[in-house]
């Protein structure tokens, strides 16, 4: 316990726990995105595969106070790091350009944030106080046939691909996976993934939009 | 080698001390060769600016053949200016456009306070080093050195590692202002080496924790500490660090 | 004034051991309570400060970079040599001092020459165990290669950045001490004069570069390890802020000067692209061993672009003249070279002040025989280099090349312990004249500083302490502490306040280093010598009159910082001239067109074989010469000839 304070009190240790919680909040998002698939087999097939899980309370509840934890994480050391990133450049550049960086290493301490206000909207609408309870299939069609909500769910998930893009690549380089002849991999993974889990994703709202999918 | 002249219109940043306010003057640079370091190009206002009674615009240098780390500058946004894998010292004039504008700021970070103008004070770096980037050996208590071999591809990566010259440019291009490459260099170079061992792991964990006791911030994978390093020190060496660290704190 | 060396007697092997056994020491617990101070960080001075912090001692070290780590030693590249014989070819501790004596040109002490090659063994055992990342072999063993002409290969080095290393190893060393509280690291300070107390040195007076600050630092003893004076000649191969002022102003104290007119000349540097030039740049001697030296035959060609000129027209006059060694006769033949055929207006490249001054390094040949891939993996750095620099590409056009002053042999007098002629007052690595008699060998520097710093300097400065016992305290309001603090304040008042300001010191000092280049520096004639003895008093005091300084004393101000240290090079530039002048021989790095043979150096052992040691006298012009004979039991004096 006490080495993994003195780990937690380093940056490098805080970088850790953020690569640790961060890639299990993205196992989970893949997970919950596989199993989200079963939204084009029909009400039947979801919400049957929502009814199982709920059947396993023990997977339910370990998930929640898995991922719990891991946002918990997650969130503070983001919170602490960008204290300290904030204050250590002192004054600003006039002029800078950068050579190496791109939009989503930029934009983290913003995809971050968006993506905690799209779960807590996400939270309230399909699981604490669902429209119908039960019926998964019914929430989310009758959610995202409301372009509002559908747009809302877009913009939370181009975030969740900018995040995760150069999260998973980071955290690899966070908890000191590197070695020269597999860097390229790492960031192949990192494309891969937020790729899929981002068209994935936005395929759900745009698809109940377009009529696809239907009541 | 074809000379032609160039006029350039500087925009430098002038501050008379630490923690006095600071702002940026314009200065003409005129009939400047293509041949001129950018070193020499400065030199050459400097001049003009004494013989007309004005203070001269003060910035680091030594060696002038990229080797000592002691000069450094953010010449239009980029840490030691347009050509990569090159000191500002070692930048030559022919890299710039007639007419051209060009923004010269001093390492901007929380642990480089500014001395004046364009000069920083980089001891932060030294005290990363007292902290631990060293070796103990008695001077005279050393065994032969063909004692132990050391495969030929580990010394290349420590070498690789040990060139870092102490810039700090890794610092002014970071989007945080972290040392991390700086200090991953050392604790890299060291911890690949045999002698290195008997320390690996306090060494890390001080000098980490002296990295970041100096206010610099964390490493968020950003990459432009490596673009703008004149040594070409790779961001491996960081990944290397955090193994060091956990490592360390792990077997403690 | 009598030069004492203390060199000890008896077989040349067992001097070094029997000179230690022979010493007072001083016993671990009462160490700590002596105060010693080192100026310099580099690998002399800081070897030496962190070797004796480690011991106990009190040290306080001071540098004028912002950081220890950026001595003027960082920007070796060549190797540094070791008698390791690890290449089994005949190495031996022998034969290294042997052809340092030699190469010398028979104008060094034995005795230290012999102690320096012993120590050259612990000196890379040491780098080896700090964790200095030295070249190997794929066995893992390490790599070594022959440099600068030896017959063996001896040197060691860590890609081209050996200086680099060696000095990073001696600065982790130092930051150990640092940390642990036996050093005291004072960076961007800059001493202006040495305390003299009783006849003793007993502290130093500094200006802190940031603030401006004059400071009195009292001790027990100084050790000054400040590097070369090469920077007298303006252009060179030195760091911009490389100064003699340390040594002067302890030659002023009494401090004898020793052979200052022997500096050596590289031949292989990046020509003056323009009279704004600022540095000159070393590039490795190694390309002689694949680059064809020549100039063009005819005047009318020396504008044309190399490849315009035909074969015939081309004058490979390395290979005419000297046709068993060829492009690779010694750096000094070399560089008299090139500076002959440029006399001669067969100079190539720009034109600066009206003289085009460089010739050419050609590799087509090369190229030709060995393919553009064999050159490119032995010199590709070399060639980046040079590009960066010239915007040249020496794949497709011939590099320029031209002498520059590289390293200076001359400096503060010293006995077998490293002492001056000032008690209490040390000298170490190229501050000091000691090893290299009248030029120096390849990659034989770094060797001397890390002796002179590791292992010479913690013993006989215990010897010099064990013998003092305790000094009495000096108190800081001490006159002789007083009047060095207002010598300094006196000295930048008056630089301040010039009565006709006109022009920035470097204007003084290019105009200084033109006199000294030209007139003291690859070849010397007696009249040329007399002209700059003219010369130089006129331009100083042209330049105490008219030298504009802008800004404040007391604040950050790098121009107040030169002023005083070309002020200082006005005085040894022209001590250099009087004591070439006095050398009625060529020898070594001092090469007098009067006293040649056909084109080689004619030494003149029977009138010249000692050491000039100058003792400042009050007036520059007129320095007092003390000689120190050099007699040779070993290796007897040779005439060098590569005929
Ligand atoms: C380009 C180049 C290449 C070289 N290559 C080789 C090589 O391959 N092999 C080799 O053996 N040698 C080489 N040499 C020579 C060798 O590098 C030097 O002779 C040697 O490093 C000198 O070391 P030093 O410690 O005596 O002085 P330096 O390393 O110059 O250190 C001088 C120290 O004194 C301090 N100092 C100076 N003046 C003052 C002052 N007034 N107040 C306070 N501090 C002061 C400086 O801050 C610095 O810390 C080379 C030299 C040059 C210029
Ligand atoms: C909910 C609010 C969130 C905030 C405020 C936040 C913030 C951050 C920040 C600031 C970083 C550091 C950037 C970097 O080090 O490169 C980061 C990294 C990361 N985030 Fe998040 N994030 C959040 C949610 C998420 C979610 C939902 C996921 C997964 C779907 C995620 C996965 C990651 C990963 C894998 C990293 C890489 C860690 C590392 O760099 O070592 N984060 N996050
Ligand atoms: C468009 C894509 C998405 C859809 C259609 C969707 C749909 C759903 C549905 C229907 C539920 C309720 C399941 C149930 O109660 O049985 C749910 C729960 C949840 N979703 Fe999503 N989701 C999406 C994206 C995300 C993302 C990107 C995240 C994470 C950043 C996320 C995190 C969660 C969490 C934590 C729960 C609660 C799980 C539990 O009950 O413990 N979802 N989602
Ligand atoms: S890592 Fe590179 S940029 Fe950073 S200090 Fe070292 S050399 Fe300079
Ligand atoms: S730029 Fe900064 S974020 Fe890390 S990779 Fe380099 S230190
Ligand atoms: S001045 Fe030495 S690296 Fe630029």
């Amino acid at each position: 316990m006490s080495r993994t304070l003195t780990l937690y009190q380093t940056t490098i240790g805080k970088k850790v726990v953020m690569a640790v919680s961060g890639t299990i909040i993205v196992g989970f998002v893949i997970g919950h995105f596989l199993g989200n698939l079963n939204l084009y087999l029909g009400p039947e097939a979801l919400n049957g595969y929502a009814a199982k899980l709920h059947s396993l309370p023990a997977l339910v509840w370990g998930t929640r106070i898995l991922l719990l934890f891991a946002f918990g994480a997650h969130i503070t050391s983001a919170y602490l790091l960008w204290r300290r990133n904030a204050g250590a450049r002192g004054s600003q550049y006039k002029k800078r350009s950068d050579i190496s960086t791109d939009y989503a290493a930029r934009t983290m301490y913003w995809s971050g944030p968006i993506l905690l206000l799209y779960l807590i909207y996400h939270l309230l609408e399909f699981t604490i106080i669902p429209a119908h309870p039960g019926d998964v299939y019914r929430n989310v069609v009758e959610a995202f046939q409301n372009p509002w909500i559908s747009a809302f769910y877009i913009a939370g998930n181009l975030a969740l691909g900018l995040h995760i893009f150069h999260g998973i690549h980071s955290a690899f380089q966070s908890v000191g996976a590197s070695h020269p002849r597999y860097d390229s991999l790492r960031r192949d993974l990192a494309i891969a993934v937020s790729a899929v889990i981002t068209v994935g994703n936005l395929s759900f709202p745009i698809s109940v939009l377009t009529g696809v999918v239907t009541l | 080698m074809t000379d032609e002249l160039l006029n350039l219109t500087l925009h430098v940043w002038r501050q008379p001390g630490p923690n006095r306010p600071g702002g940026f003057q314009t200065y003409p640079a005129r009939g400047i060769t293509t041949h001129m370091s950018f070193l020499e190009m400065l030199d050459v206002v400097n001049e003009e600016l004494i013989e007309k009674g004005d203070e001269p615009i003060a910035f680091d240098y030594d060696c002038r053949e990229g080797i000592c780390g002691t000069c450094g500058m953010v010449v239009n946004g980029v840490a030691h200016g347009p050509q990569r894998l090159t000191t500002v010292c070692q930048l030559h004039m022919r890299q710039f456009k007639d007419g051209e504008e060009i923004w010269l700021e001093p390492w901007r970070a929380h642990g480089f306070p500014v001395v004046k103008d364009l000069v920083v004070d980089r001891s932060a770096f030294d005290r990363i080093i007292q902290a631990g980037g060293y070796v103990s050996i008695r001077t005279g208590s050393a065994s032969e050195a063909n004692e132990i071999p050391i495969p030929k591809k580990i010394a290349d990566q420590a070498m690789d590692a040990a060139e870092c010259i102490g810039c700090g440019a890794c610092v002014a291009a970071c989007p945080n202002a972290s040392a991390s490459l700086f200090t991953a260099a050392k604790i890299s170079h060291l911890s690949l080496l045999p002698q290195g061992q008997a320390e690996r792991d306090d060494r890390a964990a001080k000098m980490v924790a002296q990295m970041d006791a100096e206010g610099f911030g964390a490493c968020t994978n950003h990459g432009e500490c490596e673009a703008v390093c004149p040594k070409g020190v790779s961001i491996q060496w960081i990944a290397r660090m955090n193994r060091e660290l956990v490592r360390s704190i792990i077997k403690s | 004034m009598e030069l004492r060396s203390h060199e000890p007697t008896g077989p040349i092997e067992e001097r070094w051991e029997k000179h230690k056994e022979a010493s007072k020491l001083v016993a671990p617990a009462n160490r700590r309570r002596y105060n010693i101070i080192v100026v310099g960080s580099g690998l002399a001075g800081g070897a030496a400060a962190a070797s004796l912090g480690e011991m106990g001692y009190n040290v306080q070290c001071f540098c004028y970079q912002d950081s220890p780590r950026r001595a003027h030693s960082i920007a070796a590249q060549g190797g540094i040599n070791a008698a390791k014989n690890y290449q089994n070819d005949g190495d031996s501790v022998y034969r290294l001092f042997y052809d340092t004596v030699k190469g010398g040109d028979f104008r060094s002490r034995e005795s230290n020459v012999y102690r320096l090659s012993e120590l050259s063994l612990h000196i890379i055992d040491q780098a080896v165990a700090q964790g200095v990342p030295f070249a190997r072999e794929y066995g893992g063993l390490l790599a070594n290669r022959s440099f600068g002409g030896a017959q063996v290969s001896r040197t060691f080095y860590a890609r081209g950045q050996t200086g680099q290393q060696l000095l990073l190893g001696a600065y982790q060393a130092l930051s150990r001490q640092i940390e642990a509280g036996t050093v005291q690291m004072h960076s961007r300070h800059e001493m202006l004069e040495l305390i003299v107390h009783d006849g003793r040195a007993r502290g130093i007076v500094t200006r802190c570069l940031k603030t401006g600050e004059i400071k009195p630092h009292v001790a027990d003893m100084v050790v000054l390890c400040s590097g070369g004076y090469g920077n007298v000649f303006y252009l060179s191969t030195n760091a911009k802020g490389c100064n003699v002022t340390a040594t002067w102003r302890a030659h002023r104290h009494g401090a004898a000067f020793a052979n200052p007119c022997y500096t050596q000349i590289h031949p292989t540097c990046i020509p003056q692209a323009g009279s704004y030039q600022s540095k000159l740049t070393l590039m490795s001697e190694s390309l002689r061993n694949d680059g064809r030296v020549w100039v063009p035959r005819n005047k009318e060609d020396i504008a044309k672009r190399p490849e315009d000129i035909p074969e015939s027209d081309r004058y490979y006059y390395l290979e005419e003249r000297y046709p068993a060694f060829g492009n690779l006769v010694p750096r000094d033949v070399a560089s008299r070279n090139a500076l002959y055929v440029t006399n001669d207006g067969l100079g190539v490249g720009p034109e600066v002040d009206g003289e085009r001054r460089g010739v050419y390094l050609d590799f087509s040949d090369a190229i030709g025989r060995l393919g553009e891939q064999t050159i490119r993996e032995r010199y590709g750095n070399l060639f980046e280099m040079y590009e960066r620099i010239t915007g040249d590409s020496p794949y497709k056009t011939p590099m320029r090349i031209y002498p520059a002053t590289h390293y200076t042999m001359g400096g503060l007098w010293v006995d077998y312990n490293l002492e001056t002629t000032i008690p209490g007052l040390f000298a170490g690595g190229e501050a000091n004249f000691s090893d290299h008699g009248a030029n120096r060998l390849g990659a034989s520097a770094l060797m001397q500083g890390l002796a002179d710093g590791y292992f010479v300097l913690p013993f006989t400065v215990g010897n010099y302490l064990g013998q003092v016992r305790n000094l009495p305290p000096l108190a800081e309001d001490h006159p002789d502490v007083q009047s060095a603090i207002i010598s300094v304040n006196e000295r930048i008042t008056k630089l301040m306040n010039a009565p006709d300001p006109k022009h920035a010191p470097e204007h003084f000092h290019r105009e200084l280093g033109k006199i000294i280049w030209h007139k003291c520096g690859m070849s010397r004639t007696a009249e040329g010598l007399k002209e700059a003895l003219e010369e130089i008093p006129k331009l100083r005091e042209q330049f105490w009159r008219e030298v504009k300084i802008t800004g404040s004393g007391e604040d950050f101000n790098q121009t107040l910082e030169r002023a005083g240290r070309v002020a200082d090079f006005f005085e040894l530039g022209e001590l250099m001239c009087i004591d070439a002048l006095e050398r009625n021989e060529s020898c070594g790095g001092h090469f007098r067109e009067e006293y040649q043979e056909n084109g080689e150096a004619l030494r003149d052992d029977s009138e010249f074989s000692y050491v000039s040691a100058w003792e400042w006298s009050g007036n520059p012009a007129e320095p007092h010469l003390h000689k120190e004979p050099l007699t040779f039991e070993y290796v007897k004096p040779t005439k060098r000839s590569y005929k």
